[in-house]
């Protein structure tokens, strides 16, 4: 199942032009862009891990995709997402948030039932990803993926 | 899930420019070439004298040649670079070259002979042109690049890169990047973080070296990879008394100043005195002795105000009393004074 979060979750993923061209709109905004991974994408995950710091100070969106690259270099079978913060008072928050990696195979979720009291039955969404501990996730299904690529 | 094409970057899929070995590039005929006859090259009509307006080089050559006195060598140089770059712009808009040409410099010259200031307008002058995206200049020394402990000079060098990418990072003193001295330095680190983004990442960011001459040679000479990745070599020499003259009158003139002809004199009197003594760095020293000029001027100014009234223009004069009441004349008098005891001496 292809998770779609954030910004531009409609449309196909970005390619690297495309991913270029929105940081450096988010660079000439004076928004501080991340670069945060997590391998576990369910949608109430807010807290995805940050590789390295926040970048301020940069003018041109290529070093972000330096940073991009390297982060693909270690995490390429995980999820990578961009975000930009806008720190202008009164806004101080996120503003823009896009997924730029995925792994090659997405398990998807499970719906599970939970009955309650009396007939009720309250519902929630298992990605069957998070079934393996922490760092076993996607790991084996790239690392086969990414031979059989070569 | 399977019909998106997955155009990222994962970890066996690699952007074939990154991986080939340098050098190879030159060799490879670019495969528009082979496409477009000759036939239809010779029909197009090239205005090179537009082309120049519309780039705004011009413009900076004017300021360059306003601004910078001397460096003669180091102009010529700089406009066959700059004609370099318009041709391959023309080129790439005919579809004639696909590589970015390598354009790290590397200065070198005595202090104070406007390597900063060169280096300030080649951003310019690339960004004009369009081979960096914003033109910006981010001057670093070692400090900003090496780190204090293990594993703190890659982030830092880093960080620093990415500032600088899309315009030029300005490398003052790059020698001391390379200690041999101590085999723990992490300077070492430093270099290898910066030769892998200047090959990898040639179309983001330029750098450019600078440092004095003998220096700069050693340090190419002990790293054989920098001297081979950069592309021009520029050697800034040192002005004659006459360019520092120039350079004065234009610096006190930028701050509205002027020099009485008095004073004029008496500057060209400084400049030979300042040139025989120790650390003389140029037209940075050119600059100091105005500021402690402009300091005794205020003062002379100050002092003689019960006497009698100044107009608005002796605000602006400098005159020779302000200039020959450095220690430079005092120091040349003891000099020769001391010189002619030690020969009196040597006599007796």
């Amino acid at each position: 199942m292809r998770i779609t979060q954030g910004c531009f979750s409609f449309l196909p993923d970005l390619t690297d032009d495309q991913i270029r061209a929105q940081v450096q709109y988010c660079i000439d905004k004076g928004w501080a862009v991340n670069i945060e991974f997590t391998d576990d994408p369910h949608p109430r995950n807010t807290y995805w891990e940050m590789w390295g710091l926040p970048m301020f100070d940069i003018k041109d969106a290529a070093a972000v995709m330096m940073e991009l690259a390297d982060c693909r270099k270690t995490y390429g079978n995980l999820y990578i997402r961009i975000s930009a913060i806008d720190s202008t008072h009164g806004w101080e928050s996120v503003r823009i948030s896009f997924i730029v990696n995925r792994p090659e195979e997405e398990p998807g979720f499970q719906l599970q039932r939970q009955e309650s009291n009396g007939r009720n039955i309250r519902y929630t969404t298992h990605p069957y990803a998070t079934d393996l501990p922490e760092g076993q996730r996607y790991v084996v299904r790239s690392a086969n993926s990414s031979k059989n690529s070569r | 899930m399977s019909e998106t094409p997955k155009s990222y970057g994962h970890p066996g899929i690699t952007d074939p420019v990154d991986e080939r070995p340098s050098g190879t590039e030159s060799f490879r005929i670019p495969s528009d070439l082979i496409k477009q006859s000759d036939s239809d090259l010779s029909n197009v009509q090239i205005d090179l004298a537009k082309e120049l307006v519309e780039a705004g080089i011009d413009d900076v050559f004017k300021i360059l040649d306003q601004e910078l006195i001397g460096l003669t060598p180091v102009k010529t140089r700089i406009r066959e670079i700059a004609s370099l770059l318009l041709v391959e712009h023309l080129r790439r808009k005919l579809g004639l070259s696909g590589e970015a040409p390598t354009l790290h410099m590397s200065f070198t010259g005595n202090p104070g002979t406007g390597k900063t200031t060169v280096a300030l307008r080649m951003a310019e002058i690339l960004h004009r042109l369009g081979f960096v995206r914003k033109g910006h200049l981010v001057s670093v020394t070692r400090d900003d690049l090496v780190g204090q402990y293990i594993g703190h000079t890659a982030p830092k060098s880093k960080e620093m890169l990415k500032k600088a990418m899309g315009g030029v990072l300005f490398i003052d003193e790059a020698y001391y990047l390379y200690r041999p001295e101590n085999e723990r330095d992490y300077g070492q680190e430093a270099i290898e973080i910066l030769l892998q983004v200047m090959e990898n990442q040639r179309g983001d960011l330029v750098v450019i070296l600078a440092g004095y001459v003998e220096r700069m040679e050693k340090f190419f000479a002990s790293n054989p990879g920098f001297r081979s990745r950069i592309a021009h070599h520029i050697d800034f020499p040192d002005y004659d008394n006459d360019e520092l003259l120039a350079i004065g009158e234009l610096i006190l003139a930028k701050q509205s100043y002027k020099l009485s002809q008095a004073g004029r004199d008496a500057l060209a009197r400084y400049i030979v005195a300042r040139k025989t003594q120790p650390h003389f760095a140029n037209a940075r020293s050119i600059r100091n002795a105005l500021d402690r000029a402009r300091l005794r001027q205020a003062n002379r100014l100050v002092r003689g105000a019960g006497s009698s009234k100044i107009t608005g223009e002796d605000l602006t004069i400098i005159d020779a009393a302000d200039l020959l009441a450095s220690r430079v004349f005092g120091l040349e008098a003891a000099m020769q004074s001391s010189l002619s005891e030690e020969t009196e001496s040597n006599f007796n």
